[in-house]
């Protein structure tokens, strides 16, 4: 295990402690369902047992016996809400199947009523007393049930427009002197963060204000008014502190509109804590995913013809897909290229984003693809990324601004020891157990958003930074204070960060790693701005920009020769010139090649991210290497993974406290994709079975004894200011196959299908 | 959760008449009106989830004083009901003489539900059977008598393959049974008429007809002590999960024996994870008592006990891997140092 505040190499900040870190711990921290609210009601959802058919009618008459009950809502007496469109679409939600509309049920667990009493316990205890007679239609549960419907995702997802392709690849895998064909399958996956799907809304006149855990406030906020058909500047969203995001809290679910509409018609504040189970169905999850790889190579190893074949579930009323083939066709050199993603759609909730929604099913396909040919080619997997490995994506030859793959396969390989591996499949063990090793690559798009900032800054050094940003356990409070505190030369104790409030200025949604890039980008403009108002009260006469950034590092020594002129500035001085205590700049910041829309995007609360294949003339993505290794017991098949080793590089680390916090928890993340985690769903009723976390499995502290993350320098001016990719959503990708590329090398076994447990190794 | 009303039972009298307010109704103990309350690690979990819905919760935790000994004696280990699995799992003479005890109370949950969670209410321990737990599922033997049960043609990869029915094959979840059942424990019950023993083997019911009816207890029981005779030292538990740590077996076995110059003078062997209560393997011990131990037996005594093993679409698994724990734990239990 590596130490918690790694030592910053070059183009790194410094391992500071976390901004919140105090709080946390002390319990100070106050997540939504935490805020105080004046005389509130408790609402409990009942949701569906069945996932297609129609509600008869209710029985309330045993729930609204129940001391405390004020209402029972249901689709016969639920507020009046406009629908809001899928995401994708140019709306808000992340699921169009709007609950209590209607008696029409079109997925297990949806929402059919809510019940509201002075107390949660009469909540829960009058929801439990609900009588639901329904009449259940057979629904079609995923990939082989009945009645889905397959069709390509190009057409019918937006944001998904093309099936990336180069070359001649029929010819080109026709004449491949070596050859792969192979299915891969991924399960349905849950995020459910230990933060539980709450809501609170409360509204003072005409004005709503939610607490709620969410990923994107600008989002929720614009996406709730305009399903009570209400000005957006009449609602707030207030989060401080998220228990966890993943993807999860991106996009509206329908729960919010609906307890603020209740709460409107009450004229009282409404709290909603949702169950642990309840949260498998009322948001979203990372849909099952099916996969054919073929691959065609020269007998040294070099791909000539690369196919990817991809298959997602979705509703039958949204065609959410994931389409990792944007990745998946760009990251290895190879002239003969062809993909195409399908959506299936069956009777189930809408899924969403989940922590690197696209690569990590898509890079399990390709990673164990590539280390089946790395065997058919009698060659060290490693060695085969090698050969593979480009400057530039082959679908349309863009460049990448940077690529350090290969520095992080030799990094991780030397740290793992990877030398000490024999070639051979069962060729390891250890007493009872064999012991294989595995590696796979991984990969992120590196994306930005428009995003504005204010900032405020005092005579006395103190420093207020604001901004829509979300604390969701990655460390923005921690590198927004940094960032400030680098850029106007003050102490770190002197600034104050306010993020997690939609009455701040905007940020984009925390997902697609874009958060620390985005933010950080426009906190950097807007302390420059600062900067130059104070340079231009001291000294009005001189060419602002270039002179402010060298000498107005308040309180520090000028660092370059043509500053050293100029003594560093007082701030005192500084602002007796300006005739003023405080400072206050605003500003919105947008990346090379945002929309022409983009900030007015931004205040509507929809995203204009831009980044990784999108870009015009190059291609933006993190990378890093994973290796691992895994046992399995003789006797009783048991599979572990003591040791996970991955090496990122990044662009600039702005913490590697908290770079490697989330790298680790990434790793780790990824390893429990590949043993554990899988929703089960009955295919008679289309209803999940494990919906809890006792057996949903993740993994305990034993499951993960040796978790090694390495950080990697790398510079890169081509993508932002702030030289940063996004690396929250790194670590978790591709270690899937690595684990399955390690049992491999343990049992001489290919497993193809997630999660591999116990019963899938033969002997 | 339902509303119900709360009452200390200060004495063992108080608890038993206090639990025995509906004796009359004949209802199954698990749907009884008046639930006993000790560590609550199960009971608030199916209460929350509205599986349980006693109108009555009597906290028997006031009787600890009386009912939580640890008593390694010379001939008997006695065990309090009311003893935390932590406590029991730590004891010094029972790691020595008993660790298939030790283990099995080690192996199961995590550290706060043992610091938690006493033995009585542990081997009173109910399903974890996903169909059972979530009252969304209409068809449930145990639940709803006579409903049907999902889990037979539904998601059954945690399910039994041993003493199931047409009824219900949900696992018995528990580790520690496994330890008392294959020790021969004698379990001390206290009730309207004061104190009667009965083998342990007799406390659990196999579901056949009625999956409803789980133990032999009597209105108003509660279990006070188990007793357990002998020792032995030469005793593991051995556990097959899904992850390292806090999981439900998917097989298991405890196995004790006494071994001179390699000879199986006594085996005692009891699965767990594969069965619908805690599984006796007599068949296993019969083959092993009088033989020189090697792995060919090894297999041939594993291989017995599940004779009768019955799987279905995703549980067939076990009965494999229970032949393998099986033997794995025989090969341990005979190697090691006593």
């Amino acid at each position: 295990m590596t130490a918690a505040a790694p030592e910053p190499k070059a183009t790194m900040g410094q391992p500071v402690p976390r901004y919140d870190a105090t709080a946390k711990v002390t319990g100070r921290a106050t997540y939504g369902s935490d805020m105080p609210l004046d005389n509130p009601a408790y609402a409990f959802l009942v949701t569906s047992a069945i996932a297609r058919g129609r509600i008869n009618s209710f029985d309330l008459g045993d729930a609204k016996r129940v001391r405390g009950v004020i209402d029972i809502v249901t689709h016969e007496n639920a507020p009046k809400l406009k629908e809001s469109k899928l995401f994708s679409n140019g709306g808000y939600a992340g699921t169009t199947i709007q609950p209590l509309k209607s008696a029409d049920i079109a997925h297990d667990g949806e929402i059919i009523a809510v019940v509201v009493a002075e107390s949660y316990e009469a909540a829960r205890e009058a929801a439990n007393r609900v009588k639901v007679s329904y009449s259940a239609a057979t629904p079609s549960a995923s990939f082989d049930s009945p009645g889905t419907t397959k069709a390509a995702a190009k057409g019918q997802n937006a944001q998904f427009r093309e099936d990336p392709q180069v070359g001649d690849f029929a010819k080109a895998f026709e004449e491949a002197e070596v050859k792969l064909t192979a299915s891969y399958d991924t399960p349905t996956q849950h995020h459910n963060p230990m933060e539980l799907f709450s809501t609170s809304c409360a509204w003072m006149g005409d004005d709503l204000v939610i607490y709620e855990p969410s990923q994107y406030v600008y989002g929720l906020k614009n996406g709730v008014a305009e399903q009570l058909s209400i000005d957006a500047d009449k609602v707030r969203v207030v989060n401080p502190y998220v228990g966890g995001g993943f993807g999860s809290r991106g996009s509206m679910t329908p729960r919010t509109a609906i307890i603020a509409g209740i709460a409107k018609g009450l004229n009282r504040p409404v709290k909603l804590v949702p169950t642990r189970d309840q949260g498998f169905t009322i948001a979203t999850y990372r849909a099952e995913t099916r996969h054919e790889i073929k691959l065609g190579a020269s007998r040294d190893g070099k791909l000539v013809a690369l196919r990817h074949e991809g298959a997602e579930v979705s509703s039958r009323a949204d065609a959410y897909c994931v389409g990792g083939t944007k990745t998946t066709t760009r990251l290895y050199a190879c002239p003969n290229v062809d993909s195409l993603v399908s959506i299936v759609r069956a009777d189930r909730n809408t899924p969403g984003f989940m922590r690197s929604p696209p690569e990590v099913p898509y890079l399990f396909a390709l990673e164990s693809a590539m280390d089946e040919l790395a065997v058919k080619l009698n060659m060290d997997p490693v060695e085969l990324r090698r050969v593979n490995d480009t400057t530039n994506e082959p679908i349309g030859g863009k460049p990448y601004t940077s690529r350090s793959l290969m520095a992080c396969f030799d990094a991780a390989a030397k740290a793992f020891g990877w030398s000490q591996r024999s070639a051979a499949p069962r060729s390891m063990s250890d007493g009872d157990w064999l012991v294989g090793y595995g590696c796979a690559s991984t990969c992120y798009p590196t994306q930005m958003g428009p995003s504005a900032a204010r900032v405020r800054l005092q005579r006395d050094g103190r420093t207020r930074v604001e901004i829509a940003g979300h604390e969701i356990g990655t460390g923005a409070y921690t590198i927004i204070a940094q960032t400030a505190a680098d850029r106007l030369g003050v102490p770190l104790e002197k600034v104050s960060v306010f993020i997690g409030d939609s009455d701040l200025p905007p940020a984009p949604v925390a997902g697609g790693s874009n958060s620390t890039a985005s933010a950080c980008s426009a906190v950097m403009m807007v302390c420059d701005q600062v900067r130059q108002k104070l340079f231009k009260a001291v000294m009005p006469n001189e060419s602002l920009t270039d002179k402010a950034k060298e000498t107005v590092g308040i309180g520090q020594t000028p660092t370059t020769q043509a500053a050293k002129s100029d003594r560093p500035l007082d701030l005192e001085k500084a602002f007796d010139a300006l005739g003023a205590s405080v400072v206050e700049e605003y500003g919105e910041w947008k990346p090379d090649g945002a929309p022409l829309d983009s900030f007015k995007a931004m205040h509507s609360g929809h995203v204009r991210l831009v980044g990784g294949a999108a870009l015009k003339d190059k291609i933006a993505y993190a990378f890093g290497a994973e290796f691992v290794e895994v046992r399995i017991n003789r006797l009783t098949h048991e599979i572990r993974a003591p040791r996970l080793v991955g090496a990122f590089a990044a662009g600039r680390i702005m913490n590697p406290r908290t770079a490697r916090s989330q790298l680790m928890g990434g790793l780790i993340w990824g390893m429990s994709s590949a043993l554990l985690e899988a929703t089960e769903i009955d295919e008679r009723t289309a209803r999940y079975v494990n919906d809890n976390f006792a057996d949903y499995l993740v993994p305990v502290n034993a499951d993960v004894p040796g978790v090694e993350v390495i950080l990697l320098s790398e510079q890169d001016d081509h993508i932002n200011p702030a030289g940063a990719k996004g690396l929250g959503e790194l670590a978790n990708v591709g270690t899937n196959a690595a684990i399955c590329n390690a049992i491999y090398h343990a049992t001489g076994q290919r497993i193809r299908k997630l999660p591999v447990r116990l019963e899938n190794i033969e002997a | 959760m339902r509303s119900f009303s709360y009452q200390r039972a200060t004495d063992p009298g108080m608890a038993v008449q206090a639990l025995s307010a509906d004796a009359a109704a004949n209802n199954p103990l698990t749907q009884a009106t008046a639930q006993p309350l000790a560590g609550g690690t199960t009971l608030i979990d199916l209460m929350k989830l509205d599986v349980m819905r006693p109108a009555a919760i009597v906290d028997i935790n006031p009787l600890a004083q009386g009912w939580s000994a640890i008593e390694p004696g010379s001939g008997n280990l006695w065990l309090g009901a009311l003893a935390k699995m932590s406590d029991v799992a730590a004891h010094e003479d029972i790691q020595r003489n008993y660790p298939v005890i030790a283990d099995s109370l080690k192996l199961a949950a995590s550290a706060q539900l043992r610091n938690m969670a006493t033995l009585g209410g542990n081997v009173l321990q109910r399903t974890r059977c996903s169909y059972f737990r979530d009252v969304s599922y209409e068809n449930c033997n145990k639940r709803n008598p006579g409903s049907g049960c999902a889990a037979m043609d539904g998601v059954n990869r945690m399910h039994a393959v041993l003493g199931t029915s047409e009824q219900c094959i949900a696992t018995y979840p528990g580790d520690f049974a496994q330890a008392l059942i294959a020790l021969d424990a004698t379990v001390e019950v206290t009730g309207r008429s004061g104190t009667r023993s009965m083998p342990f083997a007799e406390l659990h019911k196999p579901p056949g007809n009625t999956p409803e009816i789980e133990t032999s207890l009597q209105p108003g029981e509660l279990i006070s002590a188990f007793v357990i005779p002998g020792r032995w030292p030469r005793s593991v538990y051995l556990k097959a999960r899904d992850r390292q740590s806090y999981e439900f077996a998917l097989s298991s076995a405890a196995v004790a024996l006494d071994v001179q110059d390699g000879t199986i003078r006594d085996a005692r062997i009891a699965l767990g994870g594969v069965a619908t209560v805690p599984w006796r393997a007599r068949e296993t011990e019969a083959l092993l008592k009088g033989r020189k131990f090697d792995d060919g037996l090894a297999q041939r005594a594993a291989d017995a006990a599940f004779a009768d093993a019955k799987g279905r679409r995703h549980n067939s698994f076990k009965i494999a891997l229970g032949k393998r724990v099986v033997a794995h734990a025989l090969q341990q239990a005979v190697t090691m140092e006593i």
